[in-house]
């Protein structure tokens, strides 16, 4: 699934138009960027949480030539899915 | 440092807010977005929403762990797990 197929999921079970319902999805992910970058939290219940975790300089090695480099301290989004969504994703497997 | 955390309630505000629906359409609204990624990830698709990221459900087979406490060995069972990527923009943005 892409954004534009969400968006016309969205705009199918709320009877809108694709417009509209690109607004709302639009505004939902910029809402939730913006949050990640100012290195917030997010807790959607039913879904799942997303947090930043932070990554401290390190020495690395390029896998291909095993030089050695330093890695830059980073930041990475976090997402951990919530248990009702985990536990049915995994029933649906087994 | 109080950070805040940004939940469903946060974002049908910003629906009335910047959209002008009504509080509890924009709720409605949050739900059925949130509700049509759900139904997405059940049938195992993969997501991928540009300049945020993709959401995949990757399978992983059973295999041999142990119990930290116990040492005891044990069967974990094959199971799925959903995972995010953030886009690189919204990474390169987060690291700015």
């Amino acid at each position: 699934m892409n954004k534009s197929e969400l968006i016309e999921a969205v705009a199918h079970e709320m009877n809108m138009t694709p417009r509209e319902a690109s607004d709302v999805v639009s505004t939902i992910l910029d809402s939730m960027s913006e949050t990640l970058v100012e290195g917030d939290t997010i807790e959607i219940r039913g879904f799942g949480s997303f947090v930043i975790k932070k990554y401290d300089s390190y020495l690395g090695r390029n896998p291909k030539t095993g030089e050695k480099i330093k890695v830059p301290p980073k930041r990475l989004p976090f997402f951990k899915v919530g248990k009702e969504l985990r536990e049915r994703v995994n029933a649906k497997s087994n | 440092m109080k950070r805040s955390n940004l939940t469903r309630k946060d974002l049908a505000k910003t629906i009335n807010e910047d959209l002008g629906l009504s509080q509890r359409s924009a709720g409605e609204l949050v739900d059925a977005v949130f509700s049509c990624l759900r139904q997405t990830l059940l049938k195992e698709e993969s997501i991928k929403l540009v300049q945020f990221g993709t959401f995949t459900v990757r399978k992983k087979s059973s295999r041999v762990g142990r119990n930290p406490r116990t040492g005891e060995t044990m069967e974990i069972s094959k199971r799925s797990m959903v995972t995010f990527k953030a886009s690189k923009g919204l990474r390169d943005q987060i690291n700015e």
